[in-house]
């Protein structure tokens, strides 16, 4: 398009502020971890380690951390397991009713996060727990793992799309079982998209607060639960940002890594 | 259509003659499932059927069922029955009304001030910028969604607070933030899905072809007017299917309320802190972001933008 120099310039300053609004609450975060005074006042004036102290030591957060990463793993494996089927399911097989099994795994994550955690806390509260089966560490698996499947689902469905069956049934020609060649044929085809589709599921299982807050009883506790309860108390703030400052550098490693292995970006 | 529709070719019995030789356990289970597709179809799909279809979608249903019940005043005890009063309830009582209006509103707010934003951002990245900066700027927009959600909502709350960084920053200039509340609210949710709109309306904007916006300004029409002309209707699908996300995201969403909200209650607000005390009356709630998404999508599938997704 032809733009006018000004209207070129105009635009680069509108991209720049918006980068800025981007970066800057997350910079933030991490510059008032180091914030002595609990007000949050800005300017910063006393900058102090004393926080990071608190955080490492801190019962709370390391509980929390444990909790949620074993949710998270459950409920990844889970994903993984009960994805892939469903994706092979779609990929390789017609029957009556396919639409409605894909529109039923896209659902937990196209309604919002709240109505699949009423709905399951209404669940486990009304049907479940007569039965034995009230709320814990298990109704958050559940939770978590029901609306992790479509991560798996969506990668491995769709490299099953561009697999070529041809090689299976090759494998099959020559005398290999469907189990043997579905071990060395079909899984060392669809694994790395099966692993992406799992880190994935963790990393969303890892963040998730609202279902969570639905399906988890009073005192247990997620990592984002642990923030969530800390927020808002004044004492506890100081620690929050410590944990959310950690967090967001986390969050850089996956950027890093894709940027290493793509790499060529620069030139 | 009389012929099964199973896929497979269950003729191809090419295996059979070395499954003969050497015959174990695998081998016998190979052979009857390979033999029989609607068997394995079965086996593949019973169990992600019964969590899916059973556990979930029958909470859904159990949750549409409750919204119909009641529960004991004195015992907090719920009463399965037949009454509309809840749904009544969310209807006439003015504060719910005003709740349910309310967060329809903000969702509305959070995706104009995406759209907004994202339309001079995806023209700047796919028309004026370099390559090396349009990458940059792709990742750049797309990287915080890896930060945790509940650590946007918090960097957020330190920006907004009073005496806090924006604040400080507007003091130069005579001003203040506008403090914890319904602007708040909207710019942190914008924050938060800007990413799904941004992204959309930019790879659109790259599919544009450059010689329509040459042909725009031959005969005779100023930048904006093409972007408005030209650019717009094409990139239609693109906000559309940007603003599912927005939209419904913002809807369902009351953690950021009540950290950058101040007093602004939403119907998650609402449903959180009714849960417990009165369920049949949370689930009422429930449904109502439900009847919302689902006219949402609706209307966008009438404009043909899903095809898009």
């Amino acid at each position: 398009m032809r733009l006018s120099r000004s209207a070129k310039i105009t635009l680069r300053i509108f991209a720049a502020a918006v980068m800025a609004a981007i970066y800057l609450p997350l910079l933030l975060v991490i510059v008032n971890s180091f914030n002595a005074t609990t007000s949050g006042a800005f300017p910063i004036t006393d900058f102090t380690t004393r926080w990071w102290e608190a955080a490492f030591t801190n019962e709370g957060v390391r509980e929390a951390l444990w909790t949620s990463l074993r949710v998270a793993t459950v409920a990844t494996v889970i994903a993984l397991l009960l994805g892939a089927m469903i994706a092979f399911a779609l990929s390789r097989y017609e029957f009556f009713g396919k639409n409605t099994v894909n529109l039923l795994v896209v659902l937990p994550i196209a309604l919002p996060g709240i109505v699949t955690g009423v709905a399951l806390n209404n669940t486990f509260k009304t049907v479940l727990e007569p039965l034995g089966i009230g709320l814990g560490l298990f109704s958050v698996i559940v939770g978590h793992a029901t609306f992790c499947i479509v991560m798996v689902f969506n990668n491995v469905q769709a490299r099953l799309g561009r697999m070529n069956r041809g090689l299976e049934e090759a494998a099959m020609d020559m005398g290999a079982n469907v189990i043997r060649a579905f071990f060395t044929v079909t899984l060392p085809g669809f694994k790395s998209a099966f692993l992406a589709g799992g880190l994935l599921a963790f990393a969303l299982s890892f963040d998730e607060i609202v279902v969570t807050t639905f399906t988890a009883p009073p005192g247990t506790e997620t990592l984002p639960i642990w923030i969530f309860n800390n927020m808002a108390r004044p004492n506890q703030a100081p620690v929050v940002n410590v944990i959310a400052a950690v967090l967001v550098l986390l969050s850089m490693i996956p950027v890093y890594l894709s940027q290493r292995m793509t790499g060529d970006d620069r030139k | 259509m009389a012929a099964p529709t199973i896929k497979p070719d269950i003729t191809s019995d090419s295996t059979q003659a070395p499954v003969a030789a050497r015959s174990g356990t695998g081998d016998t289970i190979s052979r009857v499932l390979h033999a029989r597709p609607k068997l394995r179809l079965a086996g593949l799909l019973a169990l992600p059927l019964a969590w899916l279809g059973v556990l979930y979608i029958g909470s859904l249903i159990l949750l549409f069922v409750t919204a119909f019940w009641t529960t004991d005043t004195f015992t907090s005890k719920v009463v399965p029955a037949f009454t509309l009063e809840n749904f009544v309830e969310i209807v006439t009582v003015p504060a719910y009304q005003l709740t349910a209006l309310r967060t329809i509103g903000i969702a509305l707010a959070v995706t104009v001030l995406c759209a907004v934003l994202a339309l001079p951002l995806g023209l700047y990245m796919a028309k004026v910028a370099s390559p090396r900066m349009r990458a940059m700027l792709a990742i750049g927009i797309t990287l915080p969604l890896w930060a945790g959600y509940l650590v946007k909502v918090f960097s957020w709350r330190i920006t907004f607070m009073s005496g806090g960084p924006l604040d400080w920053l507007l003091a130069p200039f005579g001003l203040t933030g506008p403090g914890y509340g319904t602007a708040a609210l909207i710019i942190t949710l914008a924050y938060l899905w800007f990413p799904y709109m941004a992204v959309p309306v930019y790879s659109a904007f790259r599919q544009i072809p450059d010689n329509l916006f040459d042909a725009s300004s031959d005969l005779g029409a100023k930048p904006w007017a093409t972007v408005r002309t030209v650019a717009v209707p094409l990139l239609k699908p693109a906000f559309i299917a940007g603003s599912i996300f927005t939209f419904s995201l913002s809807l369902g969403d009351y953690i950021a309320a009540q950290f950058v909200g101040g007093k602004t209650q939403v119907i998650g607000t609402v449903i959180a802190s009714n849960i417990n005390l009165n369920p049949p009356l949370a689930a009422a709630f429930g449904t109502v972001p439900i009847v919302v998404v689902v006219l949402y999508l609706f209307l966008a599938r009438k404009s043909g933008a899903l095809k898009q997704l």
